[in-house]
């Protein structure tokens, strides 16, 4: 029998219920997994073993009381920018490194009402702005196949931590492709649900028109099971959708046989690396054998995703971060004088180089005399992407693409340029725009071994069309899992 | 250049950041790169698209006015950088 | 060259829900400083807003009452700027679609009423408060008012003159109180108003350049601020100077306006949708329920004080500044059915008492029922109206019923004829130069007599019977 850290959610919760192990045998595994490599990755900021231990023991408990749910017992990683009762939250800033929130994130509760096991938060870039996880003020999160890559970004410590079993599952947040980035270049699956689907009530906001929570695992089962549990309304959050959602689970198992995927000319002509290439075209001889058909499509507004991307989230951005201004919490200047001396120091103190680029960016584009130019034209333009994929999926069930343009990079390869970074989530960004859910699931390696992820982008709340295209996928292929040496 | 740095020094007052010279000129480059990125926007017509605030279709809910308890002082007051343990205190303010 | 003023006023009015405008901490005001926040109102990370079913029905509720037209959809706009005693460093206001626009209120000035036109009304949240204390280096930061509802009103730019923008405050004023949204405490900042002004020359189409006022947290602040302000346009005018577009600050000790310069530098408020919140939706249907539920305004009920019960204008503005007045006013006729003698005893006695002390009208310790007996008393001859006033000043100290007083302390009149005819013979007994000189032909003394007679009474005689005897009587002397 493999190391219980290795084991995925749906193999472990049926050992649970078999009573074949306990939660605080499967959290003794991943916890000892987690000081291994700890010093190697990094994937996390803080470690919570108490907390996780006593928490296993209660899951425990509930499993022998016949009070069991899902994924009770089961350990997860919590991307660091969602709030955890009295526990540091710091967003990978230096400006929350002792912020203790008073209160629990939506998600947060639902994990512990499903019994979860909480392990820690995950390193992340700084206030989820970046693609390589290199801007967390906690240091870099390195990737488990190739330390001296980048794991991608944001949720980079959450990717991560599950590919290399320090966690069995984690969520993690998507504002322009910060789980799917890292999902593709750590080898794992990860899922940006519809944005509505999952409550942001306590995820620290970067740019909340954008930002979505979502699940990563070892397979597209345990995305089901996550999906479960993170996928419903909340009253707390003006913008969640109030709809039923279905079953996910009940998507594994079902043909894809008849179904339509769309292929957006526009992401494929960029293509220019060759690995990416050939890992897509073998993944689409796989679903044609299944049956799936494919169609040609042109979406010619995506090629102004980026740009309008990097308007409308540093706009609500400089917005959303103005209240780290040393008052009510967090990182205040020792030496000021007077209050706004006190604000600038504080704010030029707390911050990550990153971040004050975009709030720079975001308070000029919102700047008197630019707002037309800038944010209502990014804002128009985000109608014309929309268009495009809902009239796309007039033809399709699914959109196939490409995650990244490439593997992971080496770090530092692109701190200093940002125009490369940001071209990094040149076919992630256009699915937050729209707001559609969006999945990225491994597909193939690099000739030097590193993973590359597909993506499929479905219609508002289709997620049970991308379980069921992955699912399929999954059974077809063994990417997924491969672990890497370590 | 599209941005000056008057402008990078106006916006870095309106966003509260204290910058060195350097940061300033550093920024102002960056900025400027990445607005000219932008430039290809503006080759989009866009006259009678409406700007879109965010995905979601619906309209805001509301909330029934019941009040429930608020934090306590404590819990309140628990990461405020300086308190007297019933305020949040500040530098003084001038007005 | 004769100047014109133009004036517009921004009313800012809290709004009596019980929770606050985006999360469910209480509104009540005098709590221990940062007793009533939460994750929401504090702004802390992740935390979101949600908007107060009451405070919309509230907002579209003085819509409807400043005859507005009403956006079936409206936006949130964050308005950002930097200052303590607020949280987020925005306000979740409304910038380009309010919720209600076009509208327009009628008020009384010195040529008679004029509608003033209501450019927009719309919801945002309060900030908190910024305590000094000059022997501290640091300032305190409350925040438990920080996310009230408020509602912004804004006028046009169509008032002359300060008398007229106090005139259209207490209009907007009393329309609130009336509407129970807003306790309209200008002290305690439930009601708030700014003011723009300017000057142009008679006759002169296009705008001056306009200051803004603030901190005028009375009627009579707001109409001395303009009359400061508009004199100092035009002066600085006057001398071939330039009026600087800025926001000055009321001083209530010297009745000057005083430049903010301390304050940011730029207003670049960079506006724009909130997105933790959804476009605003106001029902067809809210809108006829908040409809149904409109009261009888202060205008229309003022009106008809007058036409149905004939009492003064004057008086029936008086009487129906307050809701609470106007029903007083009502319940005391239904009692005692002369409108002109219950409006004459409210102007007078009632209003008297009720400024000498704190006590509204609702705890009044008259009710509309005790001073409908009184009234009736009088008017039945069993006390005098002279001594009625004696009686209702007892009434409102003891707070017991007219009756009750008068049987007590005897006052019930005299009315008997013989026993007044014995007391008025005694009189004139008693002054004979005095009735020598009346009948003489001054006729005035009869005053005298009346004066003594009611000395004797301890003003207890009946007026009217006084006057009829004495008439008798003293021609009886004649012969």
């Amino acid at each position: 029998m493999s190391d219980l850290y290795e084991k995925t959610a749906t193999e472990l919760a049926s050992l649970l219920r078999a009573k074949k192990t306990s939660s605080v045998e499967i959290t003794e595994s991943v916890l000892s997994r987690i000081e291994a490599l700890e010093p190697k990755i990094h994937s996390y900021v803080n470690i919570y073993p108490d907390l996780a231990l006593s928490m296993a023991k209660e899951a425990d408990q509930r499993i022998l009381d016949g009070r069991a749910r899902p994924l009770t017992g089961i350990p997860i990683a919590i991307k660091d920018n969602m709030c955890l009762q009295n526990e540091k939250t710091t967003c990978g800033s230096r400006i929350l490194a002792n912020f203790r929130p008073p209160y629990d994130a939506t998600v947060v509760r639902l994990i512990r009402e499903e019994g979860m096991v909480i392990l820690g938060s995950a390193n992340m870039d700084e206030f989820a702005m970046g693609s390589s996880t290199e801007t967390s003020y906690w240091g870099p999160t390195r990737n488990p196949w190739d330390a001296e890559r980048i794991p991608g970004g944001s949720s980079g410590g959450s990717a991560a931590a599950v590919a290399c079993g320090q966690a069995t599952v984690s969520i993690g947040s998507d504002t322009g492709g910060s789980i799917r980035l890292p999902a593709s270049f750590c080898g794992v699956t990860g899922m940006k649900p519809t944005y509505g689907a999952v409550s942001r009530f306590g995820l620290v906001a970067y740019a909340s028109s954008l930002d979505q929570i979502g699940p990563f695992a070892r397979d597209i089962s345990d995305v089901s099971l996550l999906l479960n549990l993170l996928c419903r309304h909340d009253p707390l959050d003006s913008t969640s959708v109030p709809i039923e959602h279905p079953d996910f689970t009940k998507f594994l198992d079902k043909p894809v046989s008849g179904m339509t995927l769309g292929v957006p000319v526009e992401f494929f002509s960029k293509l220019e690396n060759e690995d990416v290439e050939s890992s897509l075209s073998d993944a689409r001889k796989v679903f044609e054998k299944l049956g799936v058909k494919f169609v040609e499509l042109s979406l010619p507004s995506l090629d102004y995703g980026i740009a309008a991307y990097y308007i409308i989230a540093p706009c609500e951005a400089s917005s959303n971060l103005a209240r780290y201004d040393g008052v009510k919490y967090g990182h205040r200047a020792r030496d000021f004088d007077g209050m706004i001396e006190m604000y600038c120091k504080t704010r030029a103190e707390g911050f990550g180089a990153e971040v004050k680029r975009r709030i720079m960016l975001g308070t000029y584009s919102l700047s008197s005399g630019y707002y037309d130019a800038y944010y209502l034209k990014a804002a128009k333009i985000r109608t014309l992407i929309t268009k495009d994929f809902k009239q796309s999926f007039e033809s399709c069930d699914a959109i196939f693409c490409p995650v990244a343009p490439a593997p992971a990079f080496k770090i530092g390869e692109k701190v200093d340029d940002p125009i490369q970074m940001y071209l990094t989530d040149v076919f992630t960004i256009p699915v937050n725009m729209a707001g559609l859910p969006g999945i990225s699931c491994p597909a193939g390696f690099s000739s030097d071994g590193l993973p590359i992820g597909l993506q499929l982008i479905a219609p508002h709340f289709g997620e049970s069309k991308l379980v069921q295209l992955v699912a399929a996928f999954q059974k077809e292929t063994d990417y997924h899992l491969r672990r890497p040496a370590l | 250049m599209k941005i000056t740095l008057e402008q990078v020094d106006y916006v870095a007052v309106l966003g509260r950041l204290d910058l060195s010279h350097d940061e300033k000129i550093k920024y102002m480059g960056q900025l400027d790169d990445i607005l000219k990125y932008m430039d290809a926007l503006s080759a989009v017509p866009t006259e009678d698209v409406e700007p879109m605030a965010g995905p979601v279709e619906l309209f805001t809910p509301l909330r029934e006015d019941i009040v429930k308890p608020s934090l306590s002082l404590e819990r309140a007051l628990t990461n405020a950088p300086s308190s007297d343990g019933s305020s949040f205190l500040v530098p003084k303010i001038i007005e | 060259m004769e100047f014109e003023a133009v004036i517009g006023l921004e009313v800012h009015a809290q709004l009596l829900t019980d929770s606050k405008a985006f999360c469910s901490c209480t509104t009540k005001f005098g709590s221990e400083p940062n007793s009533n926040t939460c994750p929401i109102c504090q702004g802390m990370p992740g935390s979101l807003p949600v908007l107060n079913r009451k405070a919309l029905e509230y907002t579209v509720l003085m819509s409807l009452a400043c005859n507005c037209r009403i956006n079936e959809i409206s936006r949130f706009a964050r308005k950002n700027y930097y200052y303590p005693d607020l949280p987020k460093n925005y306000q979740i206001s409304q910038y380009e679609l309010p919720v209600a626009e076009h509208g327009w209120i009628e008020i009384d000035t010195s040529s008679g009423p004029r509608r003033i036109g209501i450019t927009r009304i719309h919801m945002e949240e309060d900030a908190g408060k910024l305590i000094h204390d000059e022997r501290k280096p640091f300032s305190y930061v409350d925040l438990n008012r920080t996310g009230v509802p408020l509602i912004e009103i804004v006028s046009e730019p169509e008032i002359r003159t300060p008398e007229e923008a106090a005139s259209y405050l207490r209009a907007v004023h009393s329309i609130l109180v009336y509407l129970g949204i807003c306790d309209g405490n200008m002290e305690e900042g439930s009601f708030r108003c700014d003011a723009n002004v300017s000057i142009r020359p008679n006759g002169q189409r296009e705008l001056g350049t306009k200051t803004e006022l603030k901190n005028m947290n009375s009627f009579k602040n707001v109409q001395k601020g303009l009359h400061y302000e508009i004199e100092r346009h035009g002066e600085v005018l006057g001398a071939g100077g330039k009026i600087v577009q800025e926001t000055r600050l009321f001083d209530p000790s010297t009745g000057a306006t005083v430049s903010m310069r301390s304050k940011e530098q730029a207003h670049d408020y960079r506006y724009f949708p909130d997105p933790d919140l959804l476009p605003l939706r106001v029902e067809p249907e809210l809108i006829e329920k908040m409809r149904g539920s409109l009261p009888e305004l202060p205008r229309e009920k003022k009106e008809r004080f007058v036409r149905d019960f004939g009492i003064p204008e004057y008086d029936a503005g008086v009487l129906t500044s307050e809701r609470s007045l106007a029903q007083y006013f009502e319940d005391t006729v239904a009692i005692f059915p002369n409108p002109k003698s219950v409006s004459n005893w409210m102007m007078t006695e009632f209003m008297r008492a009720l400024k000498g002390q704190d006590a509204g009208v609702v705890s009044a310790p008259v009710d509309p029922e005790n001073l409908g007996q009184l009234l009736k008393m009088i008017e039945d001859g069993i006390i005098s109206g002279k001594i009625g006033k004696t009686v209702f000043e007892e009434m409102w100290s003891s707070g017991r019923g007219a009756d009750q007083i008068v049987k007590e302390k005897g006052l019930v009149q005299v009315s008997d004829v013989s026993e007044l005819t014995d007391i008025i013979r005694t009189i004139l007994d008693e002054n004979p130069n005095q009735v020598a000189r009346y009948l003489g032909g001054k006729n005035q003394l009869l005053a005298f007599f009346v004066g003594q007679t009611m000395k004797a009474t301890r003003g207890k005689a009946n007026p009217q019977l006084v006057n009829e005897i004495l008439l008798v009587e003293l021609e009886k002397f004649r012969n």
